[in-house]
């Protein structure tokens, strides 16, 4: 139950695109989990979340600053990142919530409310 | 009825092949980058956080750009020393109470990049800003180093 989030690293499929994977951390919070990832360049509209059979898809589109004049040391790369993780079930996927500072994003995975075992009475 | 969870056909015989796929992103990262930087990079692993630096030049300045995600502005030291240009901070944890970490590949701590600069540079105009994690700092050429046009009488 407290295994927020088992990783999924999908060997990219036919993907035409290719994403690199940021740091990330995952907390344990009071009533849920708090996954940060680092995508520097990235603004709040360059940012993808989504969550599609229990998997969290965090995908970042840089909007690099333009700089004048000629490159001359690169260090950085051009891609822009991608990150997957698959849910724990004890998370309320609806009551996601992300917000970006500074190239971080921040995202709150509150557990659900009732992630009681349900009853089924025989009829 | 189906008791056994189900696994999508086709990821089950690519999970083996996760682990490549995380293998080739650093490898690839080593071609990518220039030989000696690759150092600095590697070096991450042992030695704490090496942000990736990008310089540019053009005719009157050098610009560095290097990513910072995560910080606050106060926390980025910025200063000029024999040609080289240093860019340095520390990286707080944030509140630690009653939390735990479950996995953490984001450093915090302190680092340190320095970086020698091409041509001499006025260390009264140098600018900074720092948005969506990513530091500019912006280096005016000095007088002597900027390109002139002689004109052939």
């Amino acid at each position: 139950m407290n295994s927020l989030t088992r990783e999924t690293r999908e060997a990219d499929r036919g993907q035409a695109e290719q994403f690199i994977t940021p740091p990330a951390s995952v907390t344990e919070i009071a009533d849920g989990y708090m996954l940060e990832i680092e995508m520097p360049g990235v603004k709040k509209d360059g940012l993808d979340i989504s969550v599609e059979n229990n998997e969290l898809t965090i995908v970042g589109r840089r909007s690099l600053p333009t700089v004048e004049g000629t490159l001359v040391h690169r260090e950085s790369r051009p891609e822009n990142f991608r990150r997957v993780f698959e849910l724990d079930p004890s998370i309320d996927g609806d009551k996601i919530s992300a917000k970006i500072d500074q190239g971080l994003v921040r995202l709150t995975l509150p557990t659900a409310e009732h992630v009681k075992p349900r009853k089924i009475t025989v009829s | 009825m189906n008791l056994i969870r189900y696994q999508a056909p086709d990821s089950a015989p690519w999970s083996t092949l996760d682990r490549w796929s995380s293998l080739r992103d650093e490898l690839n990262s080593l071609f990518d980058m220039p030989f000696w930087s690759s150092f600095g990079r590697t070096g991450q692993l042992f030695t704490g956080w090496s942000p990736a630096l990008d310089l540019y030049e053009s005719g009157d300045n050098v610009v560095a750009v290097v990513e910072l995600p995560g910080m606050r502005k106060e926390e980025i030291d910025i200063s000029l020393h024999d040609g080289a240009l240093t860019i340095s901070g520390e990286r707080k944890r944030e509140s630690t109470n009653g939390e735990t970490a479950q996995r953490s590949e984001r450093y915090v701590g302190t680092f340190r990049r320095s970086i020698a600069l091409p041509t001499r540079v006025d260390a009264t105009k140098v600018s900074a800003t720092y948005q969506e994690g990513i530091l500019k700092v912006t280096l005016p050429k000095a007088e002597e180093a900027k390109p002139k046009q002689i004109q052939v009488s």
